[in-house]
């Protein structure tokens, strides 16, 4: 079901604030409010500073190896017999994500602020990590939450972290995974809100998060669309993404958004099937709520208690979806589908074995479902897939899924 | 006049403090809520505030996140409590206030709840995660019937943000005593007699102080400026001790009874 909304917009979101017509907004404990305040007013400022977007591009051409490559999957586009694949290569950023995207951006505002110590959860690890590389380089103290479950299944970010030098904090409470290391990360910045920035690691949370993450991951598709348009001569006609909170996809769609021809996808998590409950598809199983600063679609029960989520990707294993898909998707800018756990790890082998490529379970996702859609369209259809991120934290996961004993 | 005004009115003219102790609903179950609130009163509180269980309390440190979870896990709902307030009134005319996340009341859908909650006896709501500037429904829909919709100030809060919450706060106003979230703290904040005092400048209306507080001297040091004690973890902390045993109301009630000495 879908709520009423306003006629859509596609620019100037969101307001003042922070509403993405009936979503988003700012539902925090007034000891964060000033904060919030505080936050937004340095990021508008930085945002029309010369000198701040200087420094930025330099750390993203420098430290995160900016611009990623379009890369077209011409074995995988041959294999699946049908669109154009190009693949927009975020997993090539430094540690290994589209998520130090916004880390980079977001710490240069934390240093703006003068603030002392940065404070971040993870789902996957890969914003803990991203979180850690840019706090090691700034040489601020640094501590992740992360729920001790997903701590478990992506053991190898969590050494990276500690490598890194952040303190890694496992959260016992819950669910026991992102949306627990949330709730742990807002409790620690209420406590240190005076010298702390927390750097949440979607487009999600109060006003302004949702706004600022989806800023600095719009280099996504400000790059795909040079990059087409040279490759292609013409924009192409389908954009397809992973949604767990949404930043990716958000960072890919929007500089799209005005095209609206250009039909873009988003890809829940379906984990063991949306009839088994057992799954993180907000669009397909969940409701209107406000979970964690923002109003959205949100996983509850007819009580509104937050529902438990399954997925085999750590990274969109997580109860609510950021507050502009929400808006998108109800005026129907954007669609929402979801894939299983068993359909990704089809999407982590082809994109291994037809490219040389491992994708992030996360990402698996995508190419899961653009396995479905690349075959019903024709060759002169393009199609743009955001690999978010890559595998190699995923190896072990994957292999005991498979059977294989390492 | 709401319950709430009256009772802060009635304290004013004796030169007294109010006592609002805290309690989870449904920790560990209904019925003990229901003796609790019959209790508490006995033993001094002029006010009751009952948590709604949420299953991602952000402001609640652990003793109320764990009193929340074990609510749950008997399965109380905000309807429940809603229900278990009617039931009440039947004995106590104790002003009662809900604490509850926004997310419930939202899904219950606001005018209903507003409806049902002051069918029932309701008087007034706490709401962490709601901030005035998102509130405008329940604020105007609690104008309408009589509930009275409590917001908070925090060590935090600007000079504006002081003046806009004193405002549109009714009943009282809720001020957290420290920057953090709930949970009893062995010292509090020497700062909080003056900003409560930087809170009279802005308003009339009653100030009561919680977070934090959780003996009976914290207790008497807080009544020597504010209006209103609240004492939240403190009493959940001493629910979990006693789990299971036959003794856990008067433990309680025993403890409310130290803090009320404490404010006289």
């Amino acid at each position: 079901m879908k709520a009423q909304n306003s006629k859509l917009k596609t620019q100037n979101l969101p307001d003042e604030m922070g509403h993405f017509g009936i979503y988003g907004g700012r539902f925090a404990p007034e000891t964060l409010m000033p904060a919030l305040q505080e936050l937004t007013k340095t990021y508008l400022s930085a945002k029309k500073d010369k000198k701040f977007q200087k420094e930025l591009d330099y750390h993203l051409k420098e430290y995160v190896g900016r611009p990623t490559p379009l890369f077209f999957a011409e074995r995988l586009t041959k294999r699946l017999g049908g669109a154009r694949i190009y693949l927009k290569r975020e997993d090539l950023c430094h540690t290994g994500a589209h998520k130090i995207n916004n880390t980079m951006g977001q710490i240069l505002i934390a240093k703006k602020m003068a603030k002392k110590r940065i404070i971040a959860e993870t789902g996957a690890g890969q914003h803990g990590v991203a979180t850690a590389a840019v706090s090691a380089m700034f040489g601020l103290e640094c501590e992740i939450y992360m729920g001790s479950v997903d701590m478990e299944r992506q053991a190898i970010n969590v050494f990276r972290m500690k490598l890194l030098g952040a303190k890694v904090t496992p959260v016992d409470t819950g669910s026991r995974t992102l949306k627990d290391a949330i709730s742990e990360a807002m409790r620690d910045w209420t406590a240190n809100v005076k010298d702390t920035h927390y750097i949440l690691g979607s487009v999600l949370g109060p006003h302004p998060y949702p706004m600022i993450v989806r800023d600095f991951q719009s280099i996504i598709g400000k790059e795909a669309r040079q990059q087409i348009l040279k490759a292609e001569k013409r924009l192409p006609d389908y954009l397809v993404a992973c949604v767990g909170g949404g930043s990716n996809a958000i960072g890919l769609f929007n500089a799209f958004i005005k095209d609206k021809k250009i039909k873009m996808i988003g890809v829940e998590a379906g984990g063991h099937g949306i009839e088994t409950g057992e799954h993180a598809a907000r669009f397909a199983g969940g409701s209107v709520g406000i979970l964690q600063g923002t109003k959205t679609y949100v996983l509850q029960d007819d009580d509104g208690q937050i529902k438990v989520t399954h997925s085999i990707s750590a990274g969109l294993d997580y109860s609510a979806v950021g507050p502009e898909h929400a808006y998108y998707h109800d005026n129907n800018r954007t669609e929402y589908t979801y894939i299983t756990d068993n359909e990704a790890l089809e999407g982590f082998k082809i994109l291994s074995e037809e490219e040389g490529i491992i994708p992030a379970l996360e990402s698996a996702h995508a190419i899961a479902y653009l396995m479905k859609l690349a075959p019903r369209l024709p060759k002169n259809k393009i199609i743009i897939v955001n690999l978010s991120g890559r595998g190699d934290k995923d190896v072990h996961q994957v292999a005991k899924a498979m059977g294989e004993r390492l | 006049m709401s319950r709430i005004d009256k009772v802060f009115k009635k304290l004013k003219e004796n030169n007294q403090k109010a006592l609002i102790p805290f309690i989870t609903a449904g920790d560990p179950d209904l019925d003990a809520t229901k003796r609790l609130v019959i209790e508490m009163e006995k033993a001094g509180a002029d006010i009751i505030e009952l948590g709604v269980p949420f299953s991602d309390p952000i402001a609640d440190g652990p003793a109320i996140q764990k009193a929340s979870y074990r609510s749950l896990k008997a399965g109380t709902t905000l309807k429940k409590i809603i229900g278990l307030v009617k039931e009440l009134r039947r004995t106590t005319e104790i002003p009662l206030v809900l604490m509850t996340y926004y997310n419930p009341v939202f899904k219950y859908g606001i005018s209903g709840f507003v409806r049902d909650a002051t069918d029932a006896g309701v008087d007034g709501i706490i709401v962490p995660d709601l901030p005035p500037e998102e509130g405008e429904g329940i604020i105007e829909e609690g104008k309408r019937r009589g509930l009275n919709t409590i917001f908070l100030l925090a060590p935090t809060s600007t000079k504006e943000r002081i003046k806009m919450v004193a405002s549109v706060s009714t009943g009282f106003i809720y001020y957290v005593s420290l920057t953090g979230v709930t949970g009893a703290r062995e010292s509090l904040p020497e700062t909080v007699e003056a900003s409560v005092n930087k809170i009279r400048k802005a308003t009339d209306k009653p100030i009561a102080v919680g977070f934090g507080i959780s003996t009976a001297e914290q207790a008497k040091r807080i009544a020597s400026f504010a209006d209103g004690v609240i004492v939240g973890s403190a009493i959940v902390n001493v629910i979990e001790k006693n789990l299971g045993k036959p003794d856990l109301i008067e433990a309680v009630s025993d403890f409310v009874k130290t803090l009320k000495e404490g404010i006289i």
